[in-house]
């Protein structure tokens, strides 16, 4: 398996569903090995209840097995995984000028010396590494460079199927794929239209459809998705096929924690997602200005960053609305869960949205949820409130009726929690099992 | 000797605008979502089931009768969108060979919630009914068949009714037949006329159902099964939602050809007659006391009362809804009581159920909303609006009152 992020390295739902799929997998019995790029310390002031591992213990050479204190640390074992960790600058949801941008700090931080890791530099969640001068400057070049370590990889390792997640293993994939003759299939967790709009990355999108015709059978994580996939791609239906996320059952109940600068007869609305093009956050602010013009005792809280935090601060600025507007930065681990207890309603605005498992996070963690019907999720939620993201009115409607109407909040709650249950990574696993024997009887000689 | 006594259901509630907390507008009702699925239903089914009816009850000499309640609601909407289809059931009246029953004007569940609202809306009914079709109603259906032992001594007070109707449901007949008279404890003269839901059912539901083992239903297998209740059954009781034909059965499932044939296929054993409740309670004598010390209604394999009142959001809005009688009633203004009683139709709490939402059955068919939140929210900010408009009145009565 090729991908790119694995918790707790990780910046959006990539990760987290990597983390899902091959755990779940593990549990069929599936064995997993595990390709990424090796994750590097991040750090943030507000991250300051993960446990973070640093650089030291998982560095190595690419290749390394990930050591055993990752697993601990998760709290169980994946049995039939193995990782190994391909040491790279790469982030999932950057673009080539960030790339670009990351590299150029990372050269300055080097000669300035010892602002490395200290909080704040690195706000946004951006890599560090002291080996930063080991690669070049260019996110193409390093994504071949990847594919370059992933058919090395492969060559030491047996396997069945190559699955890889997402454009940037697609050359990967497709290099493996062509060495040693085995099936691929591409997992389409986002789109270069979802991430870009119309404003695509054409070296991007290239990469995308090379590797979902080169691929065996793609997967799509929604039919919203399936569908770019056959409209834009030019990939023909037999080949695709839907497989929806899941979420990890969320076990622990630890007591309430403290709302810092948030008074307590004050109500929540949660965003928490990359701050960018593609969430929707300035739908967000619109539907906020609407709220606070017929009500007071609400404030919106904004977790993530990306590339319009800046604009988006802003925007809240402009709109008169800073004070109720409040932006937490990137959140990991346990602030995740301490802002999803503290939220009345989690509000997806998203543009487009592949798919979405934040919003199963918060059903997960007793939050009603307020999605885009732009969202592959909306394909699999019923007891959700679903909305346009344009329409910013019936945005605020809605968000409006949850803090109003405490017996909506109660009922969206309980069959939420309950309708979450039923979406099982197990389920995933299951199906994307049946794809791969597919493909293996398949690429099998016929006698 | 079983007779058969049809009652059909008609009913069309007065669906609500897209309304949101930002909605200042007193109008509340979608005046065009409303006109078209009147006429759209006008022409699917009252009018050629109507047409159909009348030739029917000419053919057979009057042998053929049948039953309806329509709701006070749905004859507004008549008047206001589709007023021919009002003449066609005038022409039923006239044929003496249909009796017209009553039920609360605005198809609510004031039974439950207030005693003073549900007797004045079942007197609004039945004036109405006498008004149109020249002829006081005297058997009583609840909304949905809802229906207790208390709801028949309430009704018997009254002194306007010889009977009600509701569901022949399993757990309260133990075992008995629907097909028989049955009266409620507790009360002097008062009949039940109990829903044959298997037989009902037959043709309501699983008529078009080709996976059901006796599809496809001809008249000729139904007048079998009729007949089948000879000495053992006065009456046969199919009650429906008139709707049924052409609108849940469409045309083209030979819904229109099994009603033209039936009353011909029944009546050819002269055992067999076709009558109308009022003429069932005249003809048997009850056979025993069915006792319903809970609710009960025709909704769902359950027959409770879950599908109008089965989450939070449902009994918050119901409850919101009965809290304002006292206020309304005191601001005295016409436009804010007709408001305030057409939010009180049963439909509106059908649509919050999240019962079977997830399989998308019967209730997803029949919502206008995408969501029952969806259709919690727009009715909560209609009623929160309503409020604001009534208390505005009874502020302006005030200062009045104090100089008087």
């Amino acid at each position: 398996m090729l991908g790119w992020e694995f918790p707790p390295f990780i910046s959006g739902g990539l990760g987290t569903a990597c983390y899902g799929l091959t755990k779940a997998m593990s549990n069929l019995g599936i064995q997993v090995t595990f390709a990424l790029p090796k994750p590097v310390e991040t750090d943030c002031e507000y991250s300051t209840h993960v446990k973070m591992l640093s650089p030291s213990s998982i560095a190595g050479e690419p290749g390394m097995k990930m050591p055993l204190e990752y697993m601990q640390a998760e709290g169980e074992y994946l049995e039939n995984v193995k990782f190994h960790a391909i040491k790279s600058l790469l982030q999932p949801y950057s673009t080539p000028q960030e790339y670009e941008q990351h590299f150029e700090e990372m050269i300055k931080m080097k000669r300035a010396n010892g602002k490395l890791g200290t909080p704040n530099s690195n706000h946004e969640g951006y890599s560090v590494d002291e080996s930063a001068s080991n690669y070049c400057g260019n996110m193409y070049n390093e994504i071949h460079r990847y594919a370059a370590a992933a058919v090395r990889l492969a060559s030491r390792e047996d396997f069945e199927v190559i699955h890889a997640h997402d454009w940037m293993t697609y050359p990967a994939g497709i290099a493996v794929a062509s060495v040693t003759g085995k099936p691929l299939v591409v997992h389409v967790h986002s789109t270069e239209f979802d991430r870009s709009g119309e404003h695509v990355n054409q070296e991007i999108y290239n990469i995308e459809r090379k590797g979902m015709h080169a691929a065996d059978k793609v997967i799509t994580v929604s039919h919203l998705t399936r569908n770019i996939v056959l409209t834009r791609y030019g990939v023909v239906g037999d080949k695709v096929e839907v497989v929806y996320n899941g979420v990890e059952r969320n076990g622990n109940n630890r007591p309430p924690i403290s709302r810092v600068g948030i008074q307590n007869d004050e109500k929540i609305i949660l965003f928490l997602g990359r701050i960018t093009m593609q969430k929707g956050p300035e739908y967000f602010l619109h539907a906020a200005k609407k709220v606070l013009d017929v009500m007071d005792n609400v404030k919106f809280v904004m977790a993530g960053s990306g590339d319009m935090m800046k604009r988006t601060i802003e925007m809240a600025a402009e709109l008169g609305i800073g004070h109720k507007v409040l932006f937490t930065g990137f959140l990991r681990g346990d602030d995740v869960q301490k802002v999803y207890e503290m939220a009345d309603l989690y509000v997806m605005p998203s543009v487009s949205e592949p798919f979405g498992i934040a919003p199963l996070e918060a059903l997960n963690h007793d939050v009603p949820v307020l999605i885009s019907k732009q969202s592959g999720v909306a394909e699999v939620l019923t007891h959700v409130l679903k909305v346009d993201f344009w329409d910013t009115e019936e945005m605020a409607n809605k968000i409006i009726a949850v803090l109003k109407y405490p017996p909506l909040q109660m009922t969206l709650r309980e069959h939420g929690n309950f309708e979450v249950r039923k979406l099982k990574w197990a389920d995933a696993a299951e199906n994307c099992a049946r794809i791969y024997s597919d493909v293996i009887y398949r690429a099998q000689p016929v006698c | 000797m079983p007779s058969v006594c049809f009652y059909f259901q008609v009913h069309q509630p007065f669906r609500l605008k897209h309304y949101t907390v930002f909605d200042k507008s007193i109008d509340y009702f979608d005046d065009h979502k409303n006109s078209a699925i009147c006429r759209k239903v006008a022409n699917k089914c009252y009018l050629p089931t109507n047409r159909l009816l009348l030739d029917l009850i000419r053919k057979h000499d009057g042998q053929f009768k049948v039953a309806f309640s329509i709701t006070g609601v749905l004859l507004d909407q008549f008047h206001k969108y589709c007023p021919e289809v009002v003449s066609t059931f005038d022409a039923l009246a006239q044929t003496g060979c249909v009796e017209f029953l009553a039920e609360t004007y605005y198809h609510s569940l004031s039974y439950l919630y207030s005693r003073s609202e549900f007797l004045e809306q079942i007197e609004k009914h039945s004036s109405m009914t006498e008004n149109m079709f020249g002829c006081k109603p005297r058997v009583f259906r609840n909304t949905e068949l809802i229906y207790n032992d208390e709801l028949a001594k309430t009704i018997e007070s009254t002194g306007q009714f010889d009977a009600i109707i509701t569901e022949g449901a399993d757990h309260i007949l133990k075992g008995r037949s629907p097909s028989f008279l049955y009266r409620p404890p507790e009360c002097e003269n008062l009949k039940l006329l109990l829903k044959n839901y298997l037989l009902s059912d037959d043709i309501a539901f699983r008529f078009s159902n080709k996976a059901w083992k006796e599809y496809p239903l001809f008249a000729d297998k139904f007048a079998k099964w009729v007949n089948e209740h000879n000495g053992n059954g006065q009456v046969i009781n199919l009650f429906m939602d008139y709707e049924t034909f052409g609108e849940h059965q469409w045309e083209d499932t030979g819904i229109f050809g099994f009603l033209e044939s039936l009353p011909e296929e029944v009546l050819k054993n002269p055992d067999n007659n076709f009558m109308t409740p009022s003429e069932v309670i005249r003809a048997y004598e009850p056979v025993d006391t069915v006792s319903v010390p809970h609710m009960i209604s025709w909704a769902d394999i359950e027959r409770d009362l879950s599908a109008w009142l089965g989450n939070a959001m449902q009994s918050n809005a119901i409850h919101e809804v009965y809290r304002l009688e006292k206020m309304i009633k005191e601001a005295r203004d016409e436009r804010l009581m007709t408001d305030w009683r057409r939010l009180q139709t049963s439909d509106h709490f059908y649509y919050m159920c999240t019962k079977y939402f997830n399989d998308g059955d019967v209730h997803k068919y029949f919502s206008p909303y995408d969501s029952p939140y969806d259709s919690y929210i727009n009715y909560m900010n209609v009623l929160s609006n309503l409020q604001t408009r009534c208390k505005k009145v009874l502020k302006e009565e005030q200062p009045l009152a104090a100089v008087n």
